[in-house]
């Protein structure tokens, strides 16, 4: 017999200790991918010019900053989301587990703090 | 507590069918994609560094190998995409019918193959072109 109460057991939600967020976290950022990912490749191909002043301008307009950003910032959340499940899934020794998600994260982590500075010191720094 | 040695998923023996392989292609996508985050920032502090580390970084993406492993994270890209809109559809309880999922596999698998050759060409075309014009 259980003590937990429904509500308790909807929101502790099982074996993995935590809710939905995870799932939820994991389809919002693939929402906003959908949107960003192409939105990149069709900006790259309609620039044409992949010259530095052409490249370094278009990174500058406001929008494009603001949308490079936020495609850099889901991409490393939707990434991380994502080899964590696989992780889990074929990693099965917890000290190992542990330690290779710990790893991944900081990399991401250096990876979409770079992407975004990068951004906006191309876009604050101002001209070439 | 006493370790059993319990079956792991998946424990039932199911028949080999092309959407398991479809399946773990957007695990293996994924993964590999992820590695592409990599080049992708890299490019991004080339531009944010100044014009010498941008055409040094020109260079790195028209050399051929460079190209061919573009040409493999857009192939992930393309498949885990549209793969990904598969999933969001069955997420919201569309196309879950055995034939159905069938079909967009196949459309899905065929459509990735098709824009993955269409954008590896004109971005790598792209980019030769402004190494070449780089150079004047």
């Amino acid at each position: 017999m259980s003590l937990r109460s429904p509500l308790g057991k909807v929101l502790g939600a099982g074996a993995a200790k935590e809710g939905a967020h995870h799932w939820w976290a994991q389809r919002i950022s693939a929402v906003g991918l959908v949107l960003l990912a192409p939105w990149f490749l069709l900006s790259l191909i309609a620039l044409g010019d992949l010259s530095y002043v052409n490249v370094h301008d278009w990174v500058a307009s406001p929008v494009h900053t603001v949308l490079l950003s936020l495609l850099v910032l889901a991409l490393t959340y939707h990434a991380f989301l994502g080899l964590q499940v696989v992780i889990e899934d074929y990693v099965a020794n917890k000290g190992i587990r542990l330690l290779v998600l710990l790893v991944i994260k900081f990399t991401l982590l250096v990876l979409g703090v770079l992407g975004v500075i990068s951004v906006l010191r191309i876009a604050f720094m101002g001209n070439h | 507590m006493a370790q059993h040695e319990r079956p792991l998923s998946p424990f039932l023996h199911y028949r080999w069918q092309y959407t398991n392989t479809l399946s773990i292609l957007h695990r293996l996508s994924g993964v590999f994609m992820s590695l592409g985050i990599a080049l992708f920032v890299y490019w991004l502090s080339a531009i944010a560094s100044g014009q010498a580390a941008y055409d040094e970084s020109l260079a790195c993406f028209s050399s051929p190998l460079t190209k061919i492993a573009l040409f493999g994270w857009l192939q992930a890209f393309f498949y885990h995409f549209l793969n990904g809109l598969r999933h969001l559809g069955w997420d919201l309880g569309y196309g879950f019918e055995k034939s159905v999922a069938r079909k967009t596999g196949t459309v899905v698998f065929i459509t990735a193959v098709v824009l993955t050759a269409l954008t590896w060409w004109c971005i790598t075309s792209q980019i030769t072109a402004s190494v070449s014009g780089g150079v004047l």
